[in-house]
């Protein structure tokens, strides 16, 4: 293990050297780029043996991740913003056609307007796309999710591709001491990746076929049930991670000071951190609040959502998304877990970052005061709304 | 040895397929894998070869075959390829079959990478001259004068009022190793195309002319002689582009008639003896340029 100072994209860049995928197909968008400029340079300094294709497109960035998952290969890709929308065609398309990629997304603010910053509506608008989301908070969780997420995705009872997200910027580009696996303890870790469902010249086979009416649901309800499974292999995937190299997750979700928790903030991303001193500095205020980051949005984590607010006066969901026309996406599927648990609290949505906008310690203390009187509201952080 | 119908393979690899009678894609394909032989590994994106072969359960294909999305056919293939090879694995052919809407339209960026890449793979072509499983509307390979169901040939405008892309000099000017053109008429110009194609390291390109009897309006037994004619008539030519320069296989001494091609096809039925002049105008510079440019 060695310690290194590493920006968010540097230190996924390490986890997924550590995995060493047979194919990286790699095109530049920013806040992402870094990440497959550092993968690049480990190609080029004989560290990391991956083929390393300079795609065209992000479409092609997918596209020819597909193919190299189809024969068996460990693929990785990154993107972000319009790139993540470019290639959107083959999201749900990776996912029915059950090739485990890993992709990192620098989750960005998407056009129009034109905004390189960071807000986590890019990767959001993307939820129905069959793939697991994942959302890191710091740059030591990036890489440990890089590292993670290969033995999530290829697990035989997942098989499903693994979108990886880092808040643009704030995350992908903020530097931190980071502790790197070596090599050997990554390879205890994960596995080799192995599949039946691969062309294979000693056994052809077609694949990415197409499934009528008569069928197509079965094949639509396997690929649910996968990632259904992902709850399990993630509790699998962190216990063995801690085994080895000793830092512990806590699945789907991750709850501080819950338990006793009148008013609930429930976070995704980066924002967490500064959540969780405010916590700290309510509570040492008297304040019996608490904080639920919510770690993957695919599967949702609805059983944990319920478990955690469950004894709670009031709920806030803090996002950086907006779904025109309706609430923050999160919100909605906060609002959706708690019914389907027949809690019936206060909740409220808190829609703020966009474009990168800074989301203040005061404007999270002035959410948790607003929760004290415990109505249900969607509101825009720093705009007035009359 | 050069593989002719007589030491062609005798291994079926696309059957079963429910394409529609006299399909010239389907031969195209039908034939490349036959040549290419069982190591193939075959991309095919969302179109006529892909709808009339992989309907599950009955998968026709008996290599390894994927469905790509439309425009994705080349970039699959190198991810095929580069996956196969960082696995150790070799003495395979990454083979992709494309119609022309999926090459000269929505997959022409991902070819063109692909070619800059000189990614190992194979792209073939087959040009039947319109997006012909969606219903025959028309792509940039529709000829001039074409009707189809999106250029409607009436009192004003005659069918497709554009020239069919020049795929193959587009292929040929990224410095490819090896491209050429073919067509179904002459199957054997195809095969010994293939063949070489297959010793070939680096992206190849084989454009092979496979006409449609449902787009074209001909007979369900006339696709070969209308790939035949096509050529004989000048308005489609055999040649190979190689170490940078353009060669001509099949010079006719005397083309035959280009009215008769056209007049046999319902969709040129319409074209006045002013359009057939533009068309034989267009040919002839077009042979002009091929007696000074090509070997």
């Amino acid at each position: 293990m060695a310690r290194k100072f590493l920006s968010g994209n540097e230190a996924f860049a390490y986890g997924v050297r550590l995995a060493r995928p047979h194919v990286i197909s790699a095109y530049p968008i920013t806040p992402q780029t870094i990440v497959v400029e550092k993968l690049s340079e480990f190609v080029e300094d004989g560290s990391l043996r991956s083929e390393f294709i300079h795609v065209e497109s992000e479409h092609s960035a997918l596209s020819c991740a597909m193919g190299a998952s189809s024969v068996g290969a460990r693929a990785f890709t990154a993107t972000s913003s319009q790139g993540l929308l470019y290639m959107a065609e083959c999201l749900p398309y990776a996912a029915g056609g059950r090739f485990p990629i890993v992709m990192m997304n620098a989750n960005r603010s998407t056009a129009l307007p034109w905004n390189i910053y960071g807000d986590q509506r890019d990767s959001l608008s993307q939820l129905d796309s069959g793939w697991i989301q994942a959302y890191a908070e710091n740059a030591q969780e990036a890489l440990d999710i890089a590292l993670m997420s290969f033995y999530i995705a290829e697990h035989k009872n997942v098989s499903t591709p693994f979108m990886a997200n880092l808040d643009g910027f704030v995350l992908t580009h903020t530097y931190e001491v980071v502790d790197v696996p070596t090599a050997e303890q990554a390879d205890e870790f994960l596995p080799p990746f192995e599949t039946e469902n691969k062309l294979s010249l000693s056994n052809p086979k077609n694949l990415g076929f197409s499934a009528g009416p008569d069928t197509n649901t079965f094949f639509k309800y396997k690929e649910h049930s996968g990632l259904l499974n992902v709850r399990n292999v993630v509790a699998e995937a962190e216990s063995k991670f801690e085994s080895i190299f000793g830092r512990k997750y806590t699945g789907l979700t991750e709850s501080f000071k819950t338990d006793d928790a009148d008013y609930i903030l429930i976070t995704l991303g980066s924002i967490s951190g500064l959540a969780r001193e405010i916590v700290d500095r309510l509570r040492e205020q008297g304040e019996k609040v608490g904080l639920l980051r919510i770690r993957y949005m695919r599967p949702f984590p609805n059983d944990e959502i319920a478990a955690a607010v469950k004894n709670a006066k009031a709920v806030a969901v803090l996002e950086k998304d907006i779904s025109f026309g309706n609430e923050g996406t999160v919100y909605t599927n906060v609002n959706s877990a708690l019914q389907k648990a027949g809690i019936s609290i206060p909740t409220s949505d808190y829609i703020g970052g966009l474009g990168g906008k800074n989301i203040s310690a005061e404007e999270i203390e002035g959410i948790f005061e607003e929760l004290k009187q415990k109505k249900s509201a969607v509101k825009f952080l720093g705009i007035e709304v009359r | 040895m050069a593989v002719t119908a007589k030491t062609l393979n005798e291994t079926e690899f696309f059957y079963g397929h429910k394409a529609c009678a006299g399909c010239g894609g389907s031969l195209a394909v039908r034939i490349a894998l036959k040549v290419l032989g069982e190591r193939s590994i075959a991309v095919v994106p969302a179109g006529c070869m892909s709808a009339v072969g992989f309907n599950f359960p009955q998968l026709c294909f008996g290599n390894n075959a994927i469905i790509s999305t439309f425009a994705g056919t080349a970039s699959m293939l190198t991810g095929v390829e580069a996956g196969l090879r960082a696995q150790g694995i070799t003495n395979f052919h990454a083979v992709g079959f494309a119609g022309d809407g999926g090459t000269a339209d929505i997959g022409l960026q991902a070819l063109s990478g692909a070619i800059d890449r000189n990614d190992d793979i194979l792209y073939i072509c087959y040009d039947n001259e319109a997006y012909m499983n969606t219903g025959i509307q028309k792509s940039s390979l529709t000829p001039f004068g074409a009707r189809t169901t999106t250029t409607p040939a009436g009192k004003n405008i005659h069918g497709n009022l554009r020239q069919k892309k020049n795929m193959f000099e587009i292929v040929a000017a990224h410095g490819i190793p090896y491209a050429a053109t073919a067509s179904v008429g002459y199957i054997n110009d195809f095969m010994r195309k293939v063949e070489k194609a297959k010793s070939i390291k680096g992206t190849k390109y084989i454009h092979i002319l496979a006409p449609c009897p449902t787009g074209w309006g001909i007979k369900t037994d006339e696709t070969v002689e209308a790939a035949k004619e096509v050529v004989d008539c000048g308005l489609w030519y055999l040649a190979e582009y190689e170490n940078g320069s353009f060669t001509l296989n099949h010079d006719p001494k005397e083309f035959s008639s280009v009215e008769d091609y056209l007049r046999k096809q319902a969709r040129f039925r319409h074209l006045t003896d002013e359009d057939i002049e533009i068309i034989k105008q267009s040919r002839d510079a077009k042979w002009e340029y091929i007696h000074k440019n090509f070997k």
